[in-house]
C-alpha cells in the first residue's frame, strides 16, 4: 500500500501562547527527552525539544513579553542535513521531515553549528531519570546515549501510528488525527499541527493568513512551522 | 676531531695575498654556510654525533612530555566513558577548543612543506639546512591535528563511520558534508609530506647507515632502501624531489582552504565569510613559519646545529614571518571590514563581542602579537638576527594565531541570530589538558625523531656548497653559484 506524500506542517499561533510552557513538559514525557539540574542547564546543557524563547520588550513598568515557543523547524533544505558526514541527519522525501538517525550519529556536531534556530540538542552525558520518571519512559521512542544529537521529530511515532491505524481501516488520514504531544497539550490551542499538501486541512486554511510569518526567513532554509504573529502580552 | 680538520678544505682554500681580500673571504665564510665547507665526514659527524647522546636533559624531557602525553590519552579515554559534558561545551558552543587545536596544527603543518617545496621550486638556497627541520614539523603537527577531529566526536570510537571503507551496514560517508573534503584533503596531505620527507632523507639514511653500527645500522640498512649514491640514483632523486615540490603546493594550499570551509559553508555568523579560504592558507603559514623559527632554535641549542643554522637562516625567515604578518594583516582586515560594512544586526554584535565585550582582551592581544610586534621589530636587521627576540616574537606570533582560532570558533559560536540561545564557552580542565598535551605530544615525537634520524640534510648542504664560490671580480668579491638545469 502507498503512502501519499505529505508537507507536515505545525501553525504556532503567538496571539494564542500564553508562554505556559505545557508543550515543554509534554515533549519531555513523550520523547524521553532526559532532565536536567539547574547548574547544568546555567551551564547551557538543557534539551528541550520544544521550548519557550522569552524575550522582553520593554522595560519596568511597562514590561512586555513575547513568548516565541520554538521547536526544529523541519526546513523543507535544512542546513543541518547536508553537513552530516554519516548521513545521521537527512530529509524524508516523502514526508518532508528531517529525520534524525541517532544510532548512526557520531557526534561531529557540526549540525547545530549550521542550525540557525538552534533547536538540535547533544547528549553531553548519558541520560539519567530519577524516580519515578524512568517507569514512564515512552517504549516508541529511542533512549539516546552520551554523545548523540537528537531534535524534535514532529513526534514521528504518533505520525507512524496515525498512518498505520488508517491503513489497517482502509481509509485515508483524517485532518486532527495526527497530534504531536505539544499540539495535544497546548491549553490556549495556540499549536496547530496537519498535512499543507491537503487543502482542507485547518493548517492549509491558516497558512493564508496574513499574521503568516515564518523564523529567520531570510537565510532560505524553507522552514514546515508557520507562525502567526501575535499581539505583544503584558505582564 | 681536530682543529685542524674542522676547517675548511684545502681545495677551498683561495686565500688571498691582499689583507683586505682576505678579511672579506673570512667575513662571507662566517655569514654564510654555503660559502663555508667543511669535509663532509666532519659535517657527518656533527649531525650524527647529537643523535647518540641522550643525556639527562634528553630524558627529561623525555619523561615530562611523555607523561604529558599520556595524561592526554588517559583524559580521553575518561572522556569516552563519561561523556563530552565533562567539558565546558555547551549548546551553542558546540565546537570549541579541539577544533581550535585542529585548525592550529594543521597550520603548523603549513610552514613545512612551504619552506621546503616552495623555496626548492624558487631555488632559494638558504632553504637548505632547514627543510628537514620544517618537513618533519609538518608531518608530526599534522599527525596532532589529526587526532583532533577524532578527540572531539561524541563517540569518538565510531569514527571509522566516516572513513569510505565497505562495510556490512552498507553505509557510506555522506560527501556533501565539508568534514569529507576536509579529512580527504588531510590525509592527502599527510601522506604526500611524508613521502616527500621521506625521499629527502634517504642518502641521509644511507650517510648514517654507513657511519652506524647495531640495532640503528639494521634499521637504517633497511630504511634507506639500498642507496648507493650512483649517479642514477641521484638523478633520480632529483626528479622525485622536484615532482613532488611542484605536486605539493597546490595540496598545501589547499588543504587550509578546505579546513577553512568547514567554517565557511556554515551559516553561522562569523563563519560565513568568503575571504576564508586565502586567510586560512595566509594564517596557516603565518604561524607555521613562526614554529618553524621555534624548532630551528630549539633544535640549534638542543643539537649544537651552530654551523648550520646561522644567522643568515633566521634572517631569511624573520622576513618571511614579517611579510606573512603583512598579508595575514591584510586578509583580517578584509574579514573585518566587510561584515562591519554590512552592518548586518548579528555580525555587528560579533564585532562588538570582539572589539568591546567580554573576548575584547583576547581580540587586543591578538592584534598585537599579530601586528603590532612583528611590525614594530621584524623591520631591523638586528632583531631579525637576535634569537631572543626571535623566539619572543615567534611565541607572540603562536599565542595571536591561537587566539584568532579561538575567536573564530568558539567566539563566534556563542552569538547567532536568536539572542536567546546566546551564551559563553570557558575552557575546562579536560579540553585544556588535552590541548596541552598535543604540543606535548608534537615535542615527544620530535625528540624522539632528533635521536634516531638526522636533524639536517647534510646532502643538501653539502650539493649547495659544492656548487657556492667566491668570484673575484676587480676588487670586490662576489658569491657565485653553479646552476645545473
Amino acid at each position: 500500500m502507498e503512502f501519499p506524500d505529505r508537507k507536515w506542517t505545525m501553525i504556532v499561533d503567538l496571539d494564542k501562547c500564553t508562554g505556559c510552557g505545557a508543550c515543554v513538559v509534554a515533549c519531555h514525557a513523550e520523547n524521553n527527552v532526559s532532565i536536567f539540574t539547574p547548574e547544568e542547564i546555567v551551564r547551557g546543557r538543557a534539551m528541550h525539544w520544544i521550548h519557550i524563547e522569552r524575550y522582553w520588550g520593554a522595560v519596568y513598568p511597562k514590561t512586555q513579553a513575547h513568548f516565541l515557543p520554538l521547536l526544529c523547524q523541519q526546513c523543507f533544505r535544512a542546513p543541518c542535513e547536508p553537513v552530516c558526514p554519516v548521513y545521521a541527519t537527512l530529509h524524508s522525501e516523502r514526508e518532508n521531515l528531517n529525520l534524525q538517525v541517532y544510532n548512526r550519529c557520531v557526534g561531529t556536531r557540526y549540525c547545530q553549528n549550521n542550525d540557525p534556530y538552534k533547536v538540535r540538542f547533544f547528549n553531553f552525558f548519558d541520560p539519567v531519570f530519577d524516580q519515578p520518571l524512568n517507569e514512564q519512559l515512552n517504549p516508541d521512542v529511542t533512549v539516546r546515549s552520551a554523545g548523540v544529537m537528537e531534535k524534535c521529530t514532529f513526534c514521528v511515532q504518533r505520525i507512524r501510528r496515525a498512518e498505520e491505524t488508517a491503513q489497517v481501516e482502509g481509509r485515508a488520514l483524517r485532518d486532527g488525527e495526527v497530534t504531536p504531544a505539544c499540539v495535544q497539550t497546548c491549553p490556549p490551542s495556540a499549536l496547530i499541527f496537519g498535512d499543507l499538501n491537503d487543502p482542507n486541512s485547518q493548517v492549509s486554511k491558516l497558512a493564508t493568513s496574513q499574521r503568516k510569518f515564518k523564523l529567520l526567513d531570510h537565510l532560505g532554509t524553507e522552514p514546515q512551522v508557520i507562525y502567526l504573529k501575535g499581539g505583544d502580552s503584558h505582564v | 676531531m681536530s682543529e685542524q680538520r674542522m676547517d675548511r678544505p684545502l681545495w677551498r682554500r683561495p686565500m688571498p695575498k691582499d689583507v683586505d681580500l682576505a678579511h672579506q673571504v673570512e667575513h662571507e665564510r662566517r655569514s654564510h654556510l654555503l660559502l663555508d665547507p667543511r669535509y663532509p665526514l666532519d659535517m657527518d659527524k656533527n649531525v650524527l654525533d647529537p643523535m647518540y647522546r641522550t643525556g639527562i636533559q634528553f630524558w627529561i624531557a623525555f619523561v615530562i612530555l611523555g607523561g604529558v602525553v599520556a595524561l592526554y590519552l588517559g583524559t580521553w579515554l575518561y572522556q569516552m566513558l563519561w561523556g563530552l559534558g565533562i567539558t565546558g561545551l555547551n549548546r551553542p558552543v558546540m565546537w570549541a577548543l579541539y577544533i581550535v587545536n585542529f585548525v592550529y596544527f594543521i597550520g603548523i603543518g603549513h610552514a613545512g612543506t612551504f619552506i621546503s617545496a616552495a623555496l626548492r621550486v624558487l631555488k632559494i638556497e638558504w632553504r637548505r639546512p632547514i627543510s628537514r627541520a620544517a618537513e618533519t614539523l609538518t608531518v608530526f603537527a599534522l599527525i596532532a591535528a589529526a587526532m583532533f577531529p577524532i578527540v572531539h566526536l561524541g563517540r569518538s570510537w565510531k569514527f571509522y563511520w566516516l572513513l569510505p571503507i565497505p562495510n556490512q551496514r552498507q553505509i557510506w560517508p555522506s560527501f556533501h558534508s565539508p568534514l569529507l573534503w576536509d579529512m580527504t584533503a588531510i590525509f592527502t596531505y599527510l601522506s604526500c609530506s611524508i613521502l616527500f620527507a621521506y625521499i629527502g632523507l634517504l642518502p641521509d639514511l644511507a650517510m648514517a647507515r654507513d657511519h652506524t653500527g647495531g640495532w640503528r645500522h639494521r634499521m637504517y640498512d633497511i630504511l634507506a632502501l639500498g642507496w648507493r649514491g650512483t649517479e642514477r640514483e641521484w638523478v633520480n632523486h632529483e626528479t622525485a624531489l622536484n615532482v613532488f615540490s611542484y605536486a605539493i603546493i597546490p595540496v598545501m594550499f589547499s588543504v587550509h582552504t578546505i579546513v577553512s570551509w568547514d567554517f565557511a559553508m556554515a551559516i553561522q555568523p562569523g563563519w560565513h565569510h568568503t575571504v576564508f579560504g586565502p586567510y586560512f592558507v595566509i594564517g596557516a603559514l603565518f604561524s607555521g613559519v613562526a614554529a618553524v623559527i621555534l624548532v630551528m632554535i630549539i633544535a640549534r641549542k638542543g643539537m649544537h646545529l651552530e654551523y648550520f643554522l646561522r644567522a643568515e637562516h633566521f634572517d631569511g625567515m624573520a622576513k618571511f614571518l614579517l611579510i606573512l604578518s603583512f598579508s595575514w594583516a591584510y586578509f583580517y582586515f578584509n574579514d573585518y571590514l566587510v561584515p562591519w560594512y554590512g552592518q548586518e544586526p548579528v555580525e555587528k554584535i560579533l564585532q562588538q563581542l570582539f572589539s568591546q565585550g567580554i573576548l575584547a582582551p583576547l581580540w587586543f592581544l591578538m592584534l598585537f602579537s599579530n601586528i603590532v610586534l612583528p611590525w614594530a621589530a621584524l623591520w631591523s636587521k638586528k632583531i631579525r638576527t637576535s634569537i631572543p627576540a626571535l623566539f619572543f616574537i615567534s611565541v607572540f606570533v603562536q599565542i595571536g594565531m591561537y587566539i584568532e582560532r579561538y575567536l573564530i570558533i568558539p567566539g563566534s559560536l556563542g552569538r547567532n541570530e536568536l539572542p536567546f540561545s546566546w551564551g559563553l564557552y570557558i575552557p575546562h580542565l579536560p579540553e585544556s589538558l588535552i590541548t596541552v598535551g598535543a604540543f606535548c605530544l608534537v615535542g615527544f615525537l620530535y625528540i624522539v625523531f632528533s635521536r634516531i634520524f638526522p636533524l639536517i640534510p647534510v646532502w643538501e648542504v653539502y650539493e649547495g656548497q659544492v656548487m657556492r664560490g667566491l668570484r673575484r671580480i676587480g676588487r670586490a668579491l662576489v658569491p657565485t653559484r653553479i646552476e645545473p638545469d
